[in-house]
């Protein structure tokens, strides 16, 4: 009876603050939802790689040596006779299987730094900013240059030591979004209570720097993506014939770039449009998940 | 401001140590088969040293505390980054050469950067929510995401096929001729700072967007001030703080930026110099760059911290 009357009281036009997530993305942020519109497009297109190209990632056919696009190959062909679209198609999956683990790792290691160092703050967290400021004095590619040096080129480690260098750098994020929740009533109440930092941190910390994490591994993503893409593009990432994106763009293909400009434009284009997309939808995610991060990035 | 300097100096001192640290453990990661595997591969070398000389000539025969004092004993003491491995060349002796190049590529990229971003970011911010503002932001973003080994792929490729022209390769060195250096400079600078651009810009209009609310803006437009004088002296003035900031954060980006581009348009700087190093796996050589290229970074962070007092009254160094 109570739970009738109560469907009658509620009024027809819920208040803006009740809109649903999804209404808020695509009525407030047309180009963060467009955004993820490609990102999930794209998603798709590396998960169906298999069934969407139209030739194998690796099929060569000498007879059909760096055509131009046309109906049969729609991004050409190159020096090898090797479908473009299809190699785009499978470097679609290369990144994004990168993209996503890099970066899950990375958010994983950011998360576990930021939180701890930021809620334990004294020394521990001095030693370890320090040792943040230190490691953040170096450029992301030239670790990633020198790790692969010493380790050779592989997907492991180039998912490992992105994760791992992009995890330290974003921890200073993490960290100021704890910092700032530390000191809120509600943990100063469950210290009081004697409730064990292990509690605190997984009850009451993590749950409101959530917004922030997902902001993080949104952007991480492109980031990861682009730095995969640099670290190909100088024969250092996944080893050829992978077809990855920045692989095409370099090595023996670039020297046959001039004979057929559009083996320069197809991969980059697809970088390009991965990249705009997470950046779009990340931007859009923060603006509407934590408003504090705006222009942060 | 002595002391200011000083006190700086001495912070940096923790940071440092922990990047010698950074830089001798990551490079001390090589397993051992690495070793047999340099010595197959590296032809220079056959015929050259034995197994045992490379393990000497790394270092690696000693404990690794041992390796670590030593390594950072000569450094401190000689000033000594230790020889090249193929070519005993004094690893500072490569990096004397190749550290102005880079230098002067990533400040051609600086200066670009903020040719591109600061007056396109003070446009937006004083046009705000037009159809100006928009396509200045969409722009940005833009920017962001296209990479610039495609950026300066296309600047190689496109303009040579279609007008025969195509960047020099031979590199005249800014001593020889600073024409003809500046002229092969410039491209691969705008290529680079293209991309450093977009950050900036937004930050910039951010920036302006805030300052443009202040008190004194409005002090100054009902002095009847006129629109440059508000907006340049009053207004921009106070919103580049922030900005110079981002400027220096951006220093790893720039460099890390420069090893691509280097490649790219083959300008013998840091990051060709790296990348050959790899190929010939070169660790000493490799060492060097990477901790040179971190003590870099921090320095010019401390320069842009010490360039705040230029700008900002405000800020006195105690």
């Amino acid at each position: 009876m109570g739970a009738a009357t109560l469907t009658i009281a509620v009024p027809h036009d819920e208040p803006p603050r009740k809109r649903g997530f999804m209404t808020r993305l695509f009525r407030d942020k047309p180009l963060g939802a467009m955004g993820g519109l490609v990102l999930v497009f794209m998603v798709l297109c590396a998960l169906f790689a298999d069934v969407l190209a139209p030739y194998g990632q690796n099929q060569v056919s000498m007879l059909e040596r760096l055509q131009a696009p046309s109906w049969q190959h729609w991004f050409g062909t190159d020096n090898l006779g090797r479908d473009v679209l299809s190699r785009c198609l499978y470097g679609a999956r290369l990144s994004v299987i990168i993209g996503c683990s890099a970066a899950a790792i990375a958010t994983l290691i950011s998360v576990t730094v930021g939180i701890v160092s930021g809620y334990l703050g004294g020394r521990a967290d001095m030693i370890t900013q320090r040792f943040v400021d230190a490691w953040m004095s170096f450029p992301d590619l030239v670790i990633l240059i020198v790790v692969v040096s010493v380790l050779g080129p592989g997907m492991p480690q180039t998912i490992g030591t992105l994760g791992l260098l992009l995890g330290i750098a974003g921890s200073r994020i993490i960290r100021s979004a704890v910092v700032s929740v530390r000191e809120n009533m509600y943990v100063h109440a469950a210290q009081s209570l004697g409730a064990s930092s292990l509690h605190i941190l997984w009850k009451h910390i993590l749950p409101n720097v959530l917004p922030p994490i997902i902001v993080l591994f949104t952007t991480r993503v492109g980031t990861v993506i682009l730095a995969e893409s640099g670290l190909a593009f100088l024969g250092l990432g996944v080893p050829p014939p992978a077809p990855t994106w920045g692989g095409m763009l370099s090595g023996s293909g670039r020297t046959f770039m001039f004979q057929g400009p559009w083996l320069a434009l197809a991969p980059g284009l697809c970088l390009t449009m991965l990249v705009y997309s997470t950046n779009v939808f990340g931007d859009a995610l923060r603006d509407l998940l934590d408003p504090r991060m705006r222009g942060s990035r | 401001m002595r002391n200011y300097v000083l006190r700086r100096l001495l912070a940096l001192l923790p940071t440092l140590f922990f990047a010698s640290l950074i830089v001798f453990f990551t490079v001390r990661l090589i397993p051992g088969d690495v070793i047999d595997l340099m010595l197959s591969q590296n032809d220079v070398s056959a015929d050259k040293m034995s197994r045992d000389q490379v393990i000497r000539a790394l270092g690696l025969d000693v404990p690794i505390w041992e390796q670590y004092l030593r390594w950072v004993g000569s450094i401190v003491f000689k000033g000594d980054l230790g020889k090249s491995l193929w070519h005993s060349t004094p690893v500072t002796e490569y990096l004397a050469q190749r550290l102005p190049v880079t230098l002067e590529l990533g400040l051609i990229a600086m200066i670009v950067g903020l040719l591109i971003a600061v007056p396109i970011g003070v446009y937006s911010a004083m046009r705000q929510d037009t159809k100006g503002d928009y396509i200045a932001r969409s722009f940005s973003i833009l920017l962001l995401a296209v990479p610039s080994f495609w950026l300066g792929t296309m600047v190689m490729v496109f303009p040579s096929i279609w007008w025969g022209w195509s960047p020099a390769i031979e590199y005249i060195k800014f001593t020889e001729d600073p024409w003809q250096n500046f002229k092969q400079m410039i491209v691969p600078g705008v290529v680079l700072g293209a991309a450093l651009s977009a950050i900036t810009m937004r930050l910039t209009r951010t920036m302006m967007l805030e300052v443009l609310r202040q008190d004194y803006i409005r002090t100054a437009w009902a002095k009847g001030l006129s629109e440059p004088l508000v907006v340049l002296r009053h207004g921009l003035r106070n919103a580049l703080i922030p900005v110079v900031t981002l400027v220096g954060l951006q220093a790893p980006l720039l460099i890390g930026g420069a090893v691509i581009i280097e490649q790219i348009f083959v300008i013998p700087g840091m990051g060709l110099l790296l990348l050959d190093a790899v190929n010939q796996r070169d660790y000493p050589v490799i060492t060097g760059v990477f901790l040179v290229v971190g003590v870099a970074v921090m320095l010019i962070n401390l320069l842009v911290d010490l360039s705040y007092g230029l700008l900002d009254p405000k800020v006195r160094f105690r």
